[in-house]
């Protein structure tokens, strides 16, 4: 893709003699939210890990805004603009909410937009406003969620990526955050990659999807399509498909089509 | 009794000192470097070097002896304990006792095994107060560690470098994902820890005089930061004096031979009943 903000192609990760990620390609469109389903284990996490550099791959490429920044060291990454919302909520427990949005901006020089940006995050999340002078380990699961979305914003990405942002949240809270995902993505015109195992909520918000199985690549369609598909939908959503005779085989194979 | 109080608190400023220098390596790279003594013994002789073989004057050869001290604390991350981070602590405990040991030889025989006094502005200077006898050398050893805690303390407080560091040594992994650069960051500490461990050998060297083994005072300031709670920086401060004052006071009081002993049967009593020590915390993270 010609106007693609990152693009991965062929890219093999391991963790030690284990092969996490077999050859993965895609691209990201700037402006899009982009999504990977998968399973536990499938690889998604070390993509994104991949990505921000805390992990090189073995073979590959990934380029971003036209340069390869495979193999930097993640400081150098996060510089570039993409911003990593790990996964489980990686606070830093013993400083005050409020500083750790200050460590979001880290890379930044200018104060007054680093003021104002201060603000823009609160008017996301205004829970962070009362929380401020806390210690970020005596928040809750969703508040800490929450600043560590906030905190990347600090750092103004051009694109994020956000790994399991609903993972251990309530029903309620996992929609509030993906409306605020879908905002920010609106009215800041971030690109973000979503690595979600909620398949049902990630297909809803974002544009275009890609499926991931044991570090491949099986299915790319967008969204819409995707949530039409009988295998996404069997094995994704949890919807059953029941025959004529209203009994279910007892196992159905995946076609990927 | 007021002057042996001001003397054990002045021995525990250097233990708190030194053991401040294994909390914050500790805190920020979980290494224990047992090589933070001989640092110290370094520092010493460094000022020493400048004060005597080059003339410089006191406070000269302090910055200049703190300075170089700490960048050769730099150097020897980036050159060397870089290279162990993840490897079992074992290894590590090894490679930093072997360093001390390199330290003490390197000491030997760049300035001989002699024992040196270092002139300083407050050798053999005494203030009476109230029927006490103060030396100055005592009171600048209370008063270089109060000062240079509450400069530490705004470091770490107040500037952006400073809350990174404490960013990176509580969670490495989203400092890194912040783009604070972590590996320079443990240079930093190193940095640090070294520069703190020099001006406790400076401050040190007029009442102990210098000489390649005093880095084996390392090993009370060691059993300091277990007291005060290892990774708690007010309990390596809390701690060191504690051990500077148990020291002093049972050597007047109590048969001799115990003084050397007292620091550890402490120690012991206050593992036994709290094992997180003084300040400690048994550190729990929410899922």
């Amino acid at each position: 893709m010609a106007d693609a903000l990152l693009t991965v192609s062929n890219l093999e990760t391991y963790y030690g003699p284990i092969m996490a990620i077999r050859g993965v390609s895609f691209s990201v469109p700037a402006g899009a939210i982009v999504t990977i389903l998968g399973a536990n284990g499938a690889g998604k996490t070390t993509i994104l890990k991949t990505i921000c550099g805390v992990m090189d791959p073995l073979k590959g490429t990934v380029t971003f805004e036209r340069r390869e920044i495979q193999g930097l060291d993640p400081d150098a990454v996060t510089r570039l603009g993409i911003s990593h919302v790990p996964e489980g909520r990686e606070v830093f427990p013993f400083l005050s909410a409020a500083e750790n949005l200050r460590m979001g901006a880290y890379t930044r020089r200018d104060a007054a937009g680093v003021a104002r940006d201060l603000e823009m995050v609160y008017d996301y999340f205004p829970v962070l406003r009362s929380r401020a002078d806390q210690r970020a380990g005596q928040l809750s699961g969703g508040e800490q969620q929450m600043l560590t979305i906030a905190r990347a914003l600090m750092a103004r990405p051009t694109m994020m990526l956000l790994d399991e942002p609903s993972l251990g949240l309530a029903p309620r809270l996992v929609k509030e955050i993906f409306e605020i995902i879908v905002r920010i993505n609106r009215d800041r015109g971030v690109t973000i990659l979503l690595v979600e195992q909620n398949a049902n909520m990630a297909l809803h918000v974002a544009d275009y999807g890609y499926v991931l199985e044991i570090g491949r690549i099986v299915m790319e369609d967008t969204c819409a399509r995707l949530l039409d598909k009988e295998d996404i939908k069997e094995f994704y959503l949890g919807m059953k498909s029941s025959s004529v005779r209203g009994t279910r085989r007892w196992k159905r194979k995946k076609t990927w089509r | 009794m007021l002057q042996l109080l001001l003397n054990g608190l002045a021995v525990g400023c250097i233990y708190g000192l030194v053991a401040l220098g294994f909390v914050l390596i500790y805190k920020a790279t979980e290494l224990v470097n047992f090589a933070q003594g001989d640092l110290m013994m370094l520092g010493a002789f460094t000022c020493y070097m400048f004060v005597v073989w080059y003339g410089a004057g006191y406070w000269l050869a302090f910055v200049l002896a703190v300075v170089t001290v700490a960048l050769f604390g730099a150097a020897l991350d980036s050159a060397v304990l870089r290279r162990v981070l993840g490897q079992p602590q074992f290894a590590v405990v090894m490679l930093t006792i072997g360093l001390g040991a390199i330290f003490r030889s390197f000491a030997s025989i760049v300035w001989g095994s002699e024992i040196y006094t270092l002139p300083t502005p407050f050798s053999a200077r005494a203030t009476r107060i109230a029927g006490v006898t103060i030396s100055h050398e005592y009171i600048s050893i209370i008063a270089g560690t109060v000062i240079l805690c509450a400069a530490l303390y705004a470091f770490f407080t107040f500037t952006r470098v400073g809350v990174a560091m404490q960013a990176a040594s509580q969670n490495q992994l989203a400092a890194y994902y912040m783009g604070i650069p972590v590996k320079r960051m443990f240079s930093l500490i190193w940095a640090i820890s070294a520069g703190v461990a020099a001006i406790a050998g400076i401050l040190l060297a007029p009442v102990s005089l210098i000489d390649i083994n005093l880095g084996f005072l390392g090993l009370k300031a060691f059993a300091a930061a277990v007291l005060g709670g290892f990774g708690s920086i007010p309990g390596a401060l809390a701690g060191g004096v504690t051990i500077g004052l148990i020291e002093l006071f049972s050597g007047a009081y109590l048969p001799q031979g115990v003084k050397d002993v007292a620091a550890y049967v402490v120690l012991l009593v206050v593992l036994a009943i709290r094992p997180q020590g003084m300040f400690g915390t048994i550190a729990r993270k929410k899922v």
